[in-house]
């Protein structure tokens, strides 16, 4: 068994595909309709991973999903979390691009990570791994 | 208020919560909650540590404050200069026990 599909939902899905595309630099990978309430089966993809997990972007209709995520952003909890190789680098280059960080960021021994505002309703953890201490 | 101050500072946790504070004010329960774990081994439940931070809230050490849809907690350390003069500096107009 392999992860395949994971989600996060987001308030809109027209300015979540801009966001994880234009400004996270994710790419689209499958963009379906999904009949007359205008949801879409929207995923994105890493360009260095193109045939691994997607990442769906899901509407956020059903009522248990703002309480949901409202008391998850209150307390700073990321929705989900992305690997990127260089998390000072990469906090550095989306505050540039205006993006509003929750966490500013913070190396705990072997981990370094930061939070950011997915502008969609979720907090984003980006985090790398010392070299060497992947397996931990 | 000082007797706040004083069982607020009392716990050991509390006051790891603090230094965490000192070193990058404005912080979500979630980096309190990584930080207590990840660098002091404390592996407490979100409900306890938000408990703690009640306590030094109602003590006046840590004020929360919201910015957009998240919580944000600041240290505060005035309640301390209170505590200090009232031995350091006795003659302080602050210096009511």
């Amino acid at each position: 068994m392999r992860i395949h599909l994971t989600s996060v939902f987001v308030d809109d899905q027209e300015k979540a595909a801009r966001f994880y595309t234009d400004v996270l630099g994710f790419v689209k990978k499958h963009d379906i309709s999904m009949g007359e309430g205008g949801d879409r089966w929207l995923t994105v993809v890493s360009p260095e991973d193109p045939d691994g997990p997607e990442l769906l972007l899901e509407p956020s209709g059903h009522p248990a999903v703002q309480p949901y995520k409202t008391a998850l952003v209150e307390d700073g909890i990321p929705a989900t979390a992305f690997a990127v190789s260089d998390v000072r680098a990469e906090f550095e280059r989306l505050r540039g691009l205006g993006v509003f960080f929750t966490q500013e960021p913070l190396e705990m021994g072997p981990v370094t990570t930061a939070v950011l505002d997915d502008t969609c309703g979720n907090l984003i953890q980006i985090e790398h791994m010392k070299q060497g201490e992947h397996t931990s | 208020m000082a007797e706040d101050v004083f069982k607020a500072l009392a716990d050991p946790t509390r006051r790891h919560i603090l230094d965490e504070l000192v070193e990058r004010d404005g912080q979500t329960l979630f980096e309190i909650c990584a930080r207590l774990m990840n660098k002091h081994g404390l592996g407490l439940s979100r409900q306890a540590i938000s408990q703690h931070l009640a306590v030094l809230e109602s003590a006046g050490l840590v004020h929360s404050r919201r910015e957009g849809r998240c919580k944000f907690h600041d240290l505060d350390t005035e309640p301390l200069e209170l505590i200090a003069t009232r031995w350091l500096r006795p003659d302080a107009p602050e210096s009511t026990p």
